[in-house]
């Protein structure tokens, strides 16, 4: 919302052309090491070396992204990113808002303790190493499940999803019920149809945490073959470990990586899946902090 | 008797029945509800088992703090040694080091993190031209989208000694480069800095949200009785945030011990690790790394235990002030 129009002093006029260019300035900071990055990575090596800073590579290479697209290490890992997050997804979504939906509904014996049991959760855990217990007795260590099922519901979502379903009309639920529905029709037919806005918000919140996880990974893969892009970069950039590469399994012709614009390219590859739903994330999440900030 | 608290019509139906039976009564309205309800509480079985299992088994596999835990004994068979990990965790001097580098690093959050949303938000708030807020605004969310590993790769790589722009600047000036990335006197500054870039921008969502209620004649009319643009800021717009401000600084207050574990841990190495650890990084490295289950669940016990003494006593602070409280 802009100001209304107003007579502005001399001194206002000052302070407005200051702060246009102070937040201008913040703007670009704020994303200006990402497009390094990116310029990065699809520079040569010499230029990496002999010039500073940049954000147009003189001489555009792929290099550093043929060098990862050449080796099984760093294919595996993309796979099972973007394997876990697609699945994880739909996972926590099933979780969340089967859940929410029976909490929503006021007259539901049992409500109370179920949403207490919620809420004391999210004040008290049994922190790290009771749940790699739990984790480990299950028998998910170095299992693909151990980086969805231990974060298949964020209770603050859960609560949002639940609010959002108690404030749908009443008489739409009692129609259907006129008409014979049962529970889990109206759940099917009636709520998650009108809920579609806040389901594709919730997609975007937790694909992005699954994506973003590396927690998870951490404490339950140590089979690196399955370990997700956030593993790998931190392995590759944090602990230096740059002979990563499998060497593309080609024995004779052993190829030296491409090691600083390789680094970067990893980290363009983490980012890239983030910014290119930005715009929709941004579209919704606005919707989400609303919906949350209703109380229920 | 909690399970009907949520239908009071049940409730009092059962008080008015003759003394007799009530709790066989009551438990006859329990099973007609529950057979009615049934698909409900079909679909909340997936919901219930996962707090069941991830939340609520390792609260109940907390009793290995006061236990020495053994994988093969199980948390049933294995020895009970009471307080023995508290009392070697208190009177261990890593205890204090944790608490100082936890205490410090909330301090500096609160004094240098806390206020940075709130004066971008402000000023966000003064732009007169809508297209270029909204431009300002998509760059300045970006960051939060990112994962700590990538944010902690950045600043690995503008940071190092071999090359990082950062260290090519400082050395331009200063005449030779600084070891940032492990140095101790650098660990704390670099944390802080990471914050700021990831969170300012997102943390004004919140700040301009409560801004957009302001009704625009109050500005009219603090106009018409000749305020400034400070007078104003300071009159009309700051009240207008106080309480969202306060009601943050609590929840901050009540997550005092939080520091964030993938940041910190993917920022310590062995050289920093004397600033670096806090209660978090320390059960990880002393309980998954060195295997000492029983002494790192023990600590990771006290954490939670403070922490949720901290919450409540934060929200009880925010209902004497007059705010609603959280819970």
């Amino acid at each position: 919302m802009g100001m209304p129009k107003m007579h502005n002093t001399p001194g206002g006029r000052i302070f407005d052309v200051v702060n246009f260019v102070v937040l201008g300035v913040i703007g670009i900071l704020m994303i200006i090491p990402f497009l390094y990055v990116i310029a990065g990575s699809f520079a040569t090596e010499a230029e990496l070396t002999s010039r500073s800073f940049f954000i147009f590579p003189e001489t555009f290479t792929l290099e550093a992204y043929e060098y990862i697209f050449s080796t099984d290490r760093f294919i595996r890992s993309i796979l099972v990113s973007i394997g876990v997050t697609v699945v994880g997804t739909i996972v926590c979504l099933f979780f969340t808002f089967s859940m929410a939906y029976p909490l929503s509904r006021r007259n539901l014996a049992g409500r109370n303790l179920f949403m207490n049991m919620v809420v004391f959760s999210m004040m008290f855990s049994g922190g790290m190493i009771p749940t790699y217990i739990v984790v480990k007795s299950l028998g998910l260590l170095d299992s693909y499940w151990a980086l969805i099922l231990p974060i298949a519901i964020n209770p603050f979502n859960l609560i949002i999803v639940k609010t959002f379903f108690q404030n749908i009309p009443i008489e739409l639920e009692e129609s259907a019920k006129v008409d014979g529905c049962t529970e889990l029709g109206i759940f099917w037919r009636i709520m998650l149809p009108l809920s579609k806005p806040v389901i594709a918000t919730f997609a975007l919140f937790y694909a992005v945490a699954i994506w973003n996880d590396f927690f998870s990974a951490l404490l339950y893969i140590s089979d690196s073959s399955k370990w997700p892009v956030q593993v790998l970069l931190q392995q590759i950039i944090l602990l230096s470990q740059s002979t990563i590469g499998d060497t593309a399994a080609t024995g004779a012709e052993y190829v030296t990586p491409p090691d600083q614009s390789l680094k970067l390219a990893v980290v363009v590859i983490a980012t890239l899946p983030i910014l290119i739903i930005y715009p929709f994330l941004q579209k919704h999440f606005a919707k989400g902090m609303l919906l949350g900030s209703v109380k229920g | 008797m909690s399970l009907f608290k949520s239908n009071s019509s049940q409730t009092e139906l059962a008080v008015d029945v003759p003394q007799a039976k009530p709790a066989d009564s009551s438990m006859k309205t329990f099973l007609k509800r529950l057979k009615k309800d049934k698909w409900l509480y079909l679909l909340l079985i997936p919901g219930l088992l996962y707090f069941i299992v991830f939340k609520y088994a390792p609260m109940w596999g907390l009793i290995i703090a006061f236990q020495d835990y053994s994988p093969f004994k199980g948390v049933l068979g294995s020895e009970w040694v009471g307080f023995d990990h508290f009392k070697n965790f208190f009177q261990n001097p890593d205890f204090f080091r944790l608490l100082r580098n936890t205490f410090i690093l909330a301090v500096l959050d609160l004094v240098f993190f806390f206020p940075a949303p709130i004066i971008l938000a402000l000023l966000l708030n003064e732009l007169r031209i809508n297209l270029y807020k909204r431009t300002v605004q998509t760059l300045i969310y970006v960051p939060h989208f990112m994962s700590w590993v990538i944010i902690a790769s950045i600043t690995y790589i503008f940071f190092t000694t071999s090359g990082g722009v950062a260290n090519e600047i400082v050395a331009h000036f200063y005449g030779k480069e600084i070891n940032f990335l492990s140095s101790p006197d650098w660990f704390r500054p670099l944390i802080m800095g990471q914050i700021i870039w990831k969170e300012t921008g997102w943390g004004t969502v919140i700040f301009l949200a409560a801004l957009a209620t302001v009704d625009q004649e109050q500005y009219e009319a603090a106009i018409v009785d000749g305020a400034g643009r400070f007078r104003r800021l300071w009159h009309v717009t700051l009240p207008a945030v106080r309480s969202t401000i306060i009601v943050l600084l609590i929840l901050r207050l009540g997550n005092f011990l939080d520091t964030g574990f993938q940041q910190i841990f993917l920022m310590t190495n062995s050289l920093n690790r004397d600033v670096a650890d806090v209660f978090d990084t320390y059960v990880y490295f002393v309980g998954i790394t060195q295997g000492a289950f029983s002494y790192s669940t023990a600590v990771g016990l006290f954490k939670s235990v403070v922490g949720i003494i901290l919450v409540l006593g934060a929200n009880k602070l925010a209902k004497k002030m007059g705010q609603e409280g959280i819970f």
